[in-house]
Parts: structure tokens; C-alpha cells; sequence
């Protein structure tokens, strides 16, 4: 059902936990619907410089929000900005269609964390 | 790596008996159960057997049995079948039935399409531990109601639903309604009052309970091979002898006209091979083989691992279930987490399921929402072991609390 890279991001997710200085912090998603994403920045000169997460979700939520910090980490907050969905499901070698909505989420955390840092 | 199964509520694997009682009839023993010739009697020598050995084990008739596809199927001819063949004898009469709102989805969702219809429809609340209240049959019942369909054993939970109490009811105002109608003049008590049949799906029963229609008060019952150790895609309805039931598929005329295709010869005979392996001792041992198991199981979590619910009622249930919430993690990440040790669960949660909603009947047992999402549930067989439980207890833990160290919203009390 899930592709090796999925699994392995699952297994051992990449770039999880929290920044205890961070500079932004964005949070999507709710218990009742089963997925909530958090994504703690931090930021130097525009370019993010660290990025952590922490996900309460299925295998594919972890999996997604792991692949995604790792693409967006080194970006500027504007090419983070520019990351798509299609970015990261290709990144994972696919996933399972009713999965795809968690890769929004996990996208939708990272852009909240991102425009709460530029609205400061 | 040794693979462990949890999960005997989905499927369960085929009894070894119960496969070569099945493997002449793709060869050597091939005819269609129909032909009139030599190849033909042989196949249908072995499907007689195996409508005696289930009409022995519900205490029923032979001819009271008609083999389908699967319990799927036996629920939908039953209650599609029946509606539809008052409907053709009575078209102007309004027609009411009732369920539960437990019921596996086979049952549920054919109910929905006779509401769609103009059949007016009652579901019965449950209690915490998925028990339906006699008296709220009783009350729901009214003067059209034609059809009354609780589950034996619900396949999320474990719990065993009162059915020989909720028959006795039914069949007590059938015989009310009889005596009142005898008493009145015979020139102004119209038409013999209509009768309510009581349908009840024992797929999940089986295994640990005696599922005797006459006991049990049942008219229309519906099983599937598969989770008693018998082969995928054959089942049987046992609709007692009278009622009259509309085919849903027309053809070849098979089982009376009411389930037209070629018998699924191989199948039906692992159906009876499979069913005929539970007599009452076999039973016995079994039951008390796997409530010990449930009981290591449940106790070794409980044990182990902080912040869970046991959800199943073990008063209650089947000795198979153990239906648990662990907090702060969700269910299909648990899934996954297990299958990557080699053992298999099933979870409640949304992201576990086609339609992405969380499980009707735990939403039904007052499991809210946020909750349901982190539910598992292990279903123990015949097979298993207490090494096998042991295993899990030792993994577990680890990954619940992994798991939970990855969520923003859940604090490590450990």
C-alpha cells in the first residue's frame, strides 16, 4: 500500500520534534478529523535554517510532514512558500489517493508558520 | 520474520480439514451440481452433505437453507427480498422495519436503500457496551412493522446482542396480535394480521455461540464461510419455511428460485466442512482457549502501556475481541507500526478506511470522534498463542509511546 520511501520516513522520521527558540510556529488540522500537523521554524536572513515537526496522524501524515521538512529546509520562506503537494507525493514515490489530503495539511502548517513569521 | 495474526474478525485463515474436504471438488469431483449425469449427482452429493451439516448446526431444515456469495449477499436478499416480495403481495400497505444502529454496513446500507424507497425505518439506539434494550424493541415496534434485524455479534466490539430475548419478544407480538385477530368476528377482522420477521446476521457468532434458529427464535439468518475457517466467497441464508422472499438476481433457477448461478460446489462444501468442525466441545475448548488469551492480552496492555481504554464489554462479548483506545495515537500509524513487526490489527480510525469516517459503531458506543481515530482492535483465533501475545505486549509498548512523542497535542505522563 505504501511506497519503501514512505515507510522509511515513517519508520524514522526526519527532522521531528520542537525548536525551543523557534521563530515561527504553525499548526493545522484538529483531533476530530484525525490529522493535526506542527511546524516549528527557524529563520536567518529569509532562508530557513532549521525546521522541526510534530504530527498526530496516520502513517502517511508522519511520513508526508517528515519528506516535506526536509525539502523545505535551506529554502528561502518563499521558495518554502512555492512547495506543492505534487512536490512532496513525488518525493515519496506516491501515495495512496484517499492519503493525499494529508500531504496538504502538513503544507498548509508550513505556510501558516512561514506567514506568521513574515506578519511579525 | 514470524507473522502474527490479530485479526480473525476480517477473515480467518481455511482449517486444514476443512481444505481437503474441499479439494476433490475442483478436479476430480468438478460436474456442475446441476447436471442430472454421474459428475453432476457427485457434486451435488457433496453440497447435500454440506446443507445437512449447517441445517444440524442451526437446528434447522436442509431445505431451509439457500448458499450465496457470502453473508453480504444473505443479508441483502433477506431484507430486500422480503420488503419487496410484501411489496408485490401488498403494494398499497405502508411498510416499517428496524434495526440497530450497530449493524455491519451489509445490513445497514440495504435498510438505507428501502428507506430511499418508501419503507419506513426505525434504528435502535445501543448502550456503552453496544447492547440493544428489549424494551426499546418492544416500544419501536408498530402495526406495519414487517422486519426486525439485529446482529448476533458485532464484528468492531465483540459484544453478543440479546437475540434469543429480542426473538422471544417478536415472536410474543406475533402471537398477541394472532389471538386478538382470532378473537374478532370473522366477518369484520379483515386480513390475518401481518407477521414480524426477525433476520440477525451471525457471521461474528458462530465460532462461540450455538446459533440454534429454533432457540433463538430466528426466521432469516445470514453466515459466511470465511471467518469460521472456510474459504472466501460462499455463505448461506436460512430462511424458515413460508416466508416468502423476492430474488434480487434471476437466471438458472438455483436454491428455489431465490439465489439463480452455478453452486460454488468447492465453497458450499468448505462452508459445511468448516461449520460441521464446531460442535459443541470443539466450542467449549476454544472459547476457553481464547478467552485466556484475550485475558493475557488485555491484561499485559493494560499493564504496560499508560493512558488506554478497554472498549470491549469482556461480560459481554465473544472471546475473540479486545477493542482498545490508546490515547494521543492514531490507529493506522499503530497499524502500520505492528504490520512492520509482523502482526496484524485492525483499527476504527478514518485514515484505516475507504471513506475516511471514523467507525459508525464506535461513534454509536459514545466514543467521540477525536477518539475513535485511535482505536484498535485485536480479534484472537483458534490458532493463536500466548507466545504470540507475548510478543505483542513486548512491541507495543514501544510504539505507542513513539508514537505519541511525535504528537503536539499529547504530554509523556511517563
Amino acid at each position: 500500500m505504501y511506497s519503501k520511501k514512505v515507510i522509511e520516513h515513517f519508520k524514522n522520521p526526519h527532522n521531528q520534534g520542537q525548536i525551543e527558540k523557534s521563530d515561527a510556529i504553525g499548526q493545522k488540522g484538529n483531533m476530530a478529523c484525525g490529522d493535526v500537523m506542527k511546524i516549528y521554524l527557524q529563520i536567518e536572513n529569509n532562508i530557513i535554517k532549521d525546521i522541526k515537526f510534530e504530527t498526530f496522524g496516520c502513517a502517511a501524515a508522519i511520513a508526508v510532514t517528515s519528506a516535506m521538512t526536509d525539502i523545505a529546509k535551506g529554502k528561502t520562506i518563499d521558495e518554502a512558500l512555492a512547495i506543492t503537494k505534487d512536490n512532496i507525493v513525488k518525493d515519496l514515490g506516491g501515495l495512496p489517493e484517499p492519503k493525499i489530503h494529508c500531504s496538504m495539511l502538513g503544507i498548509d502548517a508550513l505556510r501558516e508558520a512561514i506567514n506568521n513569521y513574515k506578519n511579525k | 520474520m514470524q507473522k502474527i495474526y490479530f485479526d480473525h474478525s476480517a477473515t480467518t485463515p481455511v482449517d486444514k480439514k476443512v481444505l481437503n474436504d474441499m479439494l476433490p471438488y475442483f478436479t476430480e469431483k468438478f460436474g456442475n451440481a446441476s447436471s442430472i449425469h454421474s459428475f453432476g449427482n457427485e457434486a451435488m452429493a457433496g453440497v447435500d452433505k454440506a446443507r445437512k451439516q449447517i441445517a444440524d448446526s442451526l437446528n434447522c431444515n436442509s431445505s431451509e437453507l439457500i448458499f450465496t456469495s457470502g453473508a453480504t449477499e444473505s443479508n441483502n436478499i433477506a431484507i430486500k427480498g422480503l420488503i419487496q416480495a410484501f411489496r408485490k403481495k401488498n403494494p398499497n400497505k405502508k411498510i416499517h422495519i428496524i434495526t440497530s444502529v450497530i449493524e455491519h454496513d451489509a445490513v445497514l446500507e440495504p435498510f438505507l436503500e428501502m428507506e430511499q424507497k418508501g419503507v419506513e425505518l426505525t434504528f435502535l439506539p445501543v448502550e456503552s457496551n453496544g447492547l440493544v434494550n428489549i424494551e426499546k424493541v418492544k416500544n419501536a415496534i408498530q402495526d406495519n412493522t414487517i422486519l426486525v434485524s439485529i446482529m448476533f455479534v458485532n464484528s468492531e466490539i465483540g459484544t453478543i446482542l440479546p437475540i434469543r430475548e429480542i426473538g422471544k419478544t417478536i415472536k410474543k407480538v406475533n402471537g398477541k396480535r394472532l389471538n386478538n385477530w382470532k378473537k374478532c368476528k370473522t366477518t369484520s377482522r379483515g386480513d390475518k394480521p401481518q407477521r414480524i420477521y426477525f433476520h440477525t446476521d451471525v457471521t461474528q457468532a458462530v465460532n462461540f455461540i450455538d446459533c440454534n434458529v429454533q432457540w433463538n427464535y430466528i426466521d432469516l439468518l445470514s453466515l459466511s464461510a470465511h471467518k469460521i475457517y472456510g474459504p472466501k466467497g460462499v455463505g448461506a441464508l436460512y430462511k424458515k419455511e413460508g416466508i416468502l422472499l423476492e430474488a434480487l438476481q434471476c437466471g438458472g433457477h438455483h436454491e428455489n428460485n431465490i439465489r439463480s448461478g452455478t453452486l460454488n460446489v468447492p465453497g458450499i462444501v468448505g462452508l459445511g466442512s468448516a461449520i460441521a468442525q464446531i460442535d459443541s466441545k470443539t466450542r467449549d475448548k476454544n472459547n476457553i482457549k481464547i478467552t485466556e488469551l484475550r485475558d493475557r492480552l488485555v491484561s499485559g496492555i493494560i499493564k504496560n502501556i499508560p493512558d488506554v481504554k478497554l472498549n470491549t464489554d469482556r461480560k459481554v462479548s465473544t472471546p475473540s475481541h479486545a477493542h482498545f483506545t490508546f490515547f494521543g495515537v492514531e490507529g493506522e500509524s499503530v497499524l502500520i507500526s505492528l504490520d512492520l513487526e509482523g502482526i496484524a490489527v485492525s483499527t476504527g480510525s478514518a485514515c484505516a478506511s475507504g471513506n475516511l469516517k471514523a467507525s459508525h459503531v464506535l461513534i454509536a458506543i459514545g466514543i467521540r470522534k477525536e477518539i475513535a481515530h485511535s482505536s484498535i482492535r485485536f480479534t484472537l483465533g483458534k490458532y493463536n498463542t500466548k507466545k504470540e501475545v507475548d510478543k505483542l505486549i513486548q512491541v507495543l509498548p514501544k510504539i505507542i509511546k513513539k508514537i505519541r512523542n511525535i504528537n503536539p497535542l499529547y504530554e509523556l505522563t511517563e
